[in-house]
């Protein structure tokens, strides 16, 4: 069968065909003559919207998507324009950006990085998107912020909550409008003090990824210098869906606090298997079991149901809250889809029009302008009072909402009401906080 | 020519101008115009079709060839990827070391689990190679996340240590300065052909893989393994112990899939646990069932349909469907989306499924039969000549024993 004999110049000729065939795509290396990747030629921008569709935050990802459809609108001029009205900058006209009709492509990111990524690439790829936004999901985000350093596109992180998204892994060309998990230690601290007193034993349930570790660990700091103890941090997996194996031992550990630090469909879960083993009912050291989710929002709340009364947690942004940017949005949102937006909804409407301001202002779409614009920037009237976008880590500072699921809600979706606005003064930490350093935002990059 | 038959050879050309000719053929449609939503000639997706068909092809190695179907074939996936990217975190980001580091892992790792799995065959192979496959996402996934970074996924960070990187190195992965990601894009007319430095080297080591499995159906080592798949029970009896031959072909087919794994992270410096789980397995299975197990060039044409199902079909939402019957009464345009809607976006599931099943009820060579078919209605002539009917197969050995 083996008809083959390799002779010495057979193998030669192979090597240099071989090396030639490597020399050969160097060509290749001279790219296009555009100045930055995508850069937009006609009379349209593409946007890629990169949300999870299936997976546990498919929820947050379908209202994340509804907000993004709203903001285009509003940039094209369409509809009544929500908080472009009420926003402090008014370079946007509603003549789409930079007077270009903004269009969107859509992906699924699975709750997966691999998926997300390639689903990211192939809007940069395929569709020329020029700007990529999105992600329920930290790890998600990371990657796909990463991604978008390498590929010479903008990131504007959606519902991303792990300190390492502005802290180990920032990088120049992503910035975040969320909070993180660190602003919801800071927030929730006082709080829970003045609620369950200052010697407590808490037990962390923690989902087993970047943004879990990060918040679990901002909530001990932030509890135990209050005097509280952790007895125990448990990971659990993101896939998991039953967590009564978790909770029981939870009975037998002495601890009169369980930390939730669950998002979506996990939350809805934990929380669900933690009211069935009757721990709300228990007494343990005297003291009334207490269950906190430090990290909240509407979506949760609705599917967490009767469950949810009187759990206190933190949220960037609340549907009821009575300032004027935040009406105008849940007006233009409720008019649309007939129903209150969440807080996924508000950050990712908010990023959509952040970018066109700062692109309106910079009066490119270059990559590298764009984060100039970005950078330092300080701005009002999107819902959350005095906002900064910090240049050091792409962080924006504004006011933290504490909030406890409502004990008689007045419609399905009034299920949240606010007990403190944390003044972003008390959530803001130096760049070079130790939970967030390691990392380095590099130089921003235009691709091409 | 290269010590194949006339047959073989011309097989081999074809694949070798489909791979050259990819960014011609995959982008039919004008940049701009309502189709190239199906165009799939961008090089992400390119890349996924060779690097999947090479996949495929070791994976058809040992399920097309002996029959053993492996159900864990992604954790030499994932850890060919975790190799990868290790060396990049490590030496620096030149793809050669990678590559070359993720086969011979993944060799080793197949070699260990094949020497267990293989005690046993049928399902409780399948179940013993699932479980394996598990275990290590469930590994990578928490236990092990110093080395695999969890759920974020393991990436290259600017203070890693990269001994090898000089100062002016490129900073994404690159062979001898070729970055991956160089594109060069030509514009005619209407259209845009994306040729990309990444898709051309995965292509070219399809190529080579494509040739060694070619080599490997024709050789004696192959017929061994037909004959373990035809009966192992008959071949035992006859004193042959079949045991390194099954174990040498999981071995090469669990370093295909290192080597995909390897060429995956090259391609994108990123390597996630999901990348193993046991769904990665089963679309391995998937694509080649529905190309045609057992023949050369059907897994990689199953790996192609899969990855453009994936990718393309996830893609299309409502409004672009809105967008495609906007000429019809608007009454009549929302029914048409909404009939169409739970088989686009993310009902590409769907639409796969109908697919798989239509194949394997109606095919069961697969794609390649369906081929096979057509040409045969197109060249009818001296069918069976020596009296050979091709609708019989050897009967199922009688078993003496009982």
């Amino acid at each position: 069968m083996s008809e083959t004999t390799v002779s010495r110049r057979g193998m030669l000729k192979t090597g240099v065909a071989a090396g030639a065939g490597v020399a050969l795509p160097t060509i290749f290396t001279a790219s296009s003559a555009a100045a930055y990747t995508n850069e937009p030629t006609g009379s349209t921008v593409t946007l890629g919207f990169n949300v999870p569709q299936t997976g546990p935050y498919a929820d947050e990802g379908a209202d994340e998507l509804r907000a993004y459809e709203l903001a285009v609108e509003h940039l094209n001029g369409g509809g009544d324009g929500g908080m472009m009205g009420t926003f402090s900058s008014k370079a946007l006209q509603g003549n789409g950006i930079l007077g270009k009709k903004v269009e969107f492509v859509t992906g699924d990111t699975q709750t997966k990085s691999d998926a997300a990524r390639a689903s990211a690439k192939s809007m940069i790829e395929k569709d020329g998107a020029v700007m990529i936004t999105g992600g329920s999901s930290s790890g998600v985000a990371i990657a796909v912020q990463g991604l978008c350093q390498e590929a010479g596109v903008i990131f504007m992180a959606g519902l991303t909550h792990s300190n390492d998204t502005t802290g180990k892994d920032k990088k120049a060309n992503g910035f975040r409008h969320f909070f993180n998990g660190y602003m919801s230690g800071a927030a929730l601290a006082p709080v829970l003090k003045s609620l369950y007193g200052d010697d407590r034993k808490a037990y962390h349930l923690t989902a087993d990824y970047t943004w879990g570790w990060t918040q679990q660990e901002s909530i001990a700091a932030a509890t135990e210098a209050l005097g509280w103890e952790t007895v125990n941090n448990v990971l659990t997996p993101l896939a998991a869906t039953d967590f009564s194996s978790y909770i029981a031992p939870v009975l037998n550990s002495g601890a009169d606090v369980l930390v939730l630090n669950h998002y979506g469909g996990n939350m809805v879960n934990s929380l669900t298997n933690a009211v069935q083993f009757g721990l709300r009912e228990k007494e343990v050291n005297g003291k009334n079991f207490e269950i906190v989710v430090p990290l909240f929002s509407r979506l949760m709340a609705r599917g967490a149901g009767e469950n949810i009364k009187n759990i206190v947690g933190s949220t960037n942004w609340h549907w009821s809250l009575q300032d004027e940017g935040s009406k105008a949005f849940v007006k233009s949102f409720g008019t649309k889809y007939g129903f209150p937006p969440s807080q996924a909804a508000h950050t990712v409407y908010c990023q959509t029009l952040l970018y066109a301001d700062a692109c309106e202002r910079a009066g490119t779409f270059n990559p590298c302008g764009v984060a100039e614009a970005l950078e330092g920037f300080e701005f009002d009237g999107l819902g959350n009072g005095p906002t900064l976008y910090r240049a050091e880590d792409h962080q924006c500072f504004k006011d933290v909402l504490v909030v406890k699921g409502k004990e008689n809600p007045t419609s399905e979706f009034d299920l949240l009401e606010v007990v403190e606005v944390t003044p972003a003064a008390q959530v803001t930490y130096e760049p070079d906080h130790p939970m967030f350093a390691g990392g380095n935002l590099g130089e921003c990059n235009p691709g091409a | 020519m290269f010590g194949l038959n006339s047959k073989d050879t011309r097989l081999l050309l074809i694949v070798a101008a489909l791979c050259l000719f990819a960014p011609f053929l995959l982008n039919p449609f004008p940049e701009g115009s309502e189709l190239a939503q199906f165009n799939a000639g961008y090089p992400d997706l390119m890349q996924r079709f060779v690097i999947f068909g090479i996949f495929a092809i070791g994976f058809n190695i040992l399920f097309g060839l002996t029959g053993y179907l492996s159900f864990g074939h992604a954790a030499f996936l994932g850890v060919g990827s975790y190799s990868a990217v290790w060396m990049f975190k490590l030496l620096g980001y030149n793809v050669l070391p990678g590559i070359v580091l993720s086969v011979i892992v993944a060799g080793l790792f197949s070699l260990l689990i094949g020497f267990i799995s293989l005690r046993r065959s049928g399902i409780y192979f399948s179940i013993l190679t699932l479980a394996f496959a598990q275990m290590s996402f469930a590994m990578a996934y928490s236990v092990l996340t110093p080395i695999t970074n969890g759920e974020t996924g393991l990436q290259v960070y600017t203070d890693d240590p990269q001994f090898l990187m000089g100062a002016n190195s490129p900073n994404v992965p690159h062979l001898f300065g070729l970055q991956m990601n160089a594109t060069y894009k030509m514009e005619l007319g209407a259209w845009l052909f994306q040729f990309n430095a990444g898709y051309y080297l995965c292509a070219i080591i399809m190529l080579v893989m494509f040739y060694l499995a070619v080599r490997i159906f024709r050789s004696p080592f192959g017929i061994m393994l037909r004959a373990v798949k035809t009966n192992q029970n008959r071949m035992n009896f006859t004193g042959l112990n079949s045991r390194p031959y099954t174990l040498a072909a999981f071995v090469i087919s669990g370093m295909y899939a290192g080597l995909a794994g390897g060429l995956m992270a090259s391609m994108d410096p990123l390597a996630g646990a999901e990348r193993m789980q046991w769904t990665a397995s089963g679309e391995v299975v998937l694509m080649t069932i529905l190309g045609g197990a057992g023949t050369l060039i059907g897994p990689v044409l199953g790996a192609g349909f899969i990855k453009y199902f994936e990718n393309i079909f996830s893609k299309i939402n409502d409004s672009v469907l809105h967008g495609w019957f906007a000429f019809l009464p608007d009454g009549l345009e929302d029914f048409v989306v909404a009939i169409l809607h739970p088989f686009v976006g993310k009902g590409w599931h769907l639409t796969l499924g109908i697919l798989f099943m239509l194949v394997v009820i109606f095919l069961p060579g697969g794609l390649i039969e369906g081929g096979q078919r057509v040409a045969r209605l197109f060249r009818r002539k001296k069918q069976t000549p020596d009296g050979k009917d091709p609708e019989h197969h050897p009967k199922p050995a009688p078993h003496v024993a009982e």
